[in-house]
């Protein structure tokens, strides 16, 4: 699973959910609605400035706060191919996976990198390229690359019938 | 960063933490170890009118249509009541039906209160309990000794179809909180002093273990508010020790959990990835200032931050404990001009509570607006958002930028103390320079 070469939008450290996604658009779970509203928390024309698979690059923390979903859905459905950044909040990094963000921690990569420069990720064998180079990062568990590939949990489950343990996750 | 699972890797040699103890029985294992991945069984399912929706969207989506055991699932859906459009009066009807098909029987949209608050109240938690809530403040139920964690509404679908869920074993943080705390320094300095000390990621994907005498002098009720706290230091859960005053406060709401405190308690060698002392006695009341609830500092080190706005409530400081604080600190006095103070108790058993008192009138007196039951305007819903020029200081627990409203206006985190004594003054100052 390779994201084409696409741009960079560059964010820095504890970006939260409330910034991702106010609370006033969390009366909606539609995704085009909630593309709108991404991160309207510190700008309004987020939507307008991204083309379909830009990347996202953050510091620390990323996703920090609330546990509500519409913040990777928004992210998503605003056309953003991959979140890369040097941490995750836990909550986030996990919802994103299950609504099929790809969620990816390289420090190298977000440090080497400028907002509006071109970068690729390749989550199989687990590489970005930006700057000028190549960084790598531990590739993401089969059972985890399988939900992101079906495009999120419950997608996966309808294909497959699993459950937890037969995910090849536990 | 994948995160490798270390199956396969040897048993420990020491003793099991709380949350190690809590997910090797959810999980039918006698032990195990940080790091490993394993699938638990859930004893409680909670969601609200924010997470439930989608949740029970997404359930649908996976062409499932039934739920897992509807006595073990519990809807919190009237935490913004009364309703601030035709959206979410639309979506919490379509969680009524829901839970009315699946005969789930605790669906609360009735205007009862907020999902935190309620929990224990209700006695729907028990030592020992893994509870999964589409609700990051999940960790508040730690306090009763119940391990809680947050998941959102695609984990929540599949947990309601199954019962079950994955989890990978946290690494315990240990908190010990000693001495004695001073005058006006409450639980909401101590949980804001531990965000001082961890930041907003020192306990990422950690479990947070409270002890000390400081804690043990604290009232149950004010417990809440140092668990309901620890997602904001990164954790994934908070736990305490049930001891006599919890097993108390929960058979006197029919829970009678004497006989499983045993099997959860610490071991006296298990292994803690770090242990952290703070002394309460050389705490000040706190404020977290905009925009982070890590930025701390003690309230009379703020100059001159003119208040528009006080917000007294939340699953953070929206109990009895709370609002008598708020109420002892404002009797006699007036809310000063261009302060809006807003009270909004966490549940309705507490407003009833409350007015029964006559804390609700001496709030009134002072000036507050007194809301019903709820979240309020914690996450900018309703009742008291924000515009780009206010100033807030709310006994809430985050105070992110656009929190409650435009992505300009300042909130201050604080106790009911201090958030009283900012209505007062019309500014933040330490309470002491207002109560005496």
């Amino acid at each position: 699973m390779t994201t084409l070469p696409a741009r960079v939008h560059v964010f820095g450290d504890d970006i939260d959910t409330d910034v991702i996604t106010p609370g006033r658009f969390l009366g909606s779970t539609d995704p085009a609605v909630l593309a709108k509203a991404c991160f309207a928390g510190l700008t309004d024309d987020f939507a307008a400035r991204v083309s379909l698979g830009d990347l996202v690059f953050a510091g620390e923390n990323f996703g920090c706060g609330s546990s509500r979903e519409h913040a990777p859905i928004a992210i998503k459905a605003v056309g953003i191919g991959c979140v890369v950044a040097r941490s995750f909040a836990r909550l986030f990094f996990r919802n994103a996976i299950n609504v099929g963000l790809p969620v990816i921690e390289c420090a190298a990569a977000v440090d080497a990198a400028r907002d509006g420069d071109e970068a690729s990720v390749d989550l199989a064998r687990g590489t970005i390229d930006v700057a000028g180079k190549r960084f790598g990062f531990l590739p993401l568990e089969p059972g985890v690359l399988a939900i992101l590939q079906a495009g999120g949990l419950m997608p996966l489950l309808r294909a497959r019938g699993a459950t937890p343990t037969t995910m090849g996750i536990g | 960063m994948a995160r490798a699972p270390q199956a396969g890797a040897a048993p420990a040699d020491g003793g099991a933490t709380m949350a190690e103890h809590i997910i090797a029985r959810a999980a039918g294992r006698s032990r195990v170890i940080p790091g490993e991945i394993v699938t638990v069984r859930v004893d409680l399912a909670v969601l609200n009118d924010l997470s439930g929706p989608l949740a029970i969207k997404r359930l649908a989506e996976a062409g499932h249509h039934a739920v897992f055991e509807p006595d073990r699932i519990a809807f919190f859906a009237g935490r913004h009541m009364p309703f601030r459009d035709e959206a979410l009066a639309a979506q919490v009807a379509a969680l009524r039906d829901f839970c009315a098909a699946q005969r789930i029987r605790h669906c609360y949209a009735d205007g009862e209160g907020m999902d935190h608050a309620l929990l224990p109240e209700y006695g729907l938690l028990r030592p020992g309990d893994l509870v999964c809530d589409g609700d990051s403040h999940a960790c508040t139920a730690g306090a009763v000794g119940a391990l809680a964690v947050p998941m959102g509404s695609t984990d929540m679908a599949y947990i309601l179809a199954t019962g079950e869920t994955w989890l990978k074993v946290p690494t315990t943080i240990r908190i010990v909180y000693e001495g004695t705390a001073g005058r006006y320094v409450t639980s909401k300095d101590l949980a804001l002093a531990t965000m001082a000390r961890l930041g907003t990621d020192g306990a990422r994907y950690r479990a947070i273990e409270f002890h000390g005498p400081a804690l043990a002098a604290l009232s149950v009720d004010e417990r809440f508010t140092i668990a309901n706290m620890a997602i904001e230091m990164g954790a994934k859960t908070a736990l305490m020790v049930p001891d006599h005053a919890v097993l108390s406060y929960l058979a006197a709401r029919g829970v009678d959990a004497a006989g499983g405190v045993a099997a959860i308690l610490p071991d006296a060698d298990a292994g803690y990835e770090r242990s952290l002392a703070i002394d309460v006695a050389t705490l000040r009341p706190l404020v977290a200032r905009p925009h982070s609830p890590a930025d701390v500092v003690p309230a009379a080190e703020i100059r001159s931050a003119r208040v528009t706005q006080v917000n007294i409530g939340s699953c953070t400081n929206g109990r009895m404990v709370d609002l008598r604080q708020a109420a002892a600190a404002l009797r006699g006095r007036r809310v000063a001009r261009g302060v809006r103070l807003m009270v909004t108790p966490a549940t309705d058993i507490v407003w009833r509570q409350a007015m029964a008192e006559g804390v609700l009138a001496v709030l009134a007196e002072a000036g507050a607006t007194i809301n019903p039951p709820g979240c309020g305007a914690c996450a900018g819903w309703h009742m008291g958002v924000l515009g780009p020029e206010d100033v807030c200081v709310a006994t809430h627990n985050r105070n992110f930028r656009g929190r409650m409203g435009h992505r300009d206006a300042r909130i201050y985190l604080a106790s009911p103390y201090v958030a009283a004594a900012a209505a007062v003054a019309g500014e933040l100052v330490d309470p002491a320079a207002v109560f005496g």
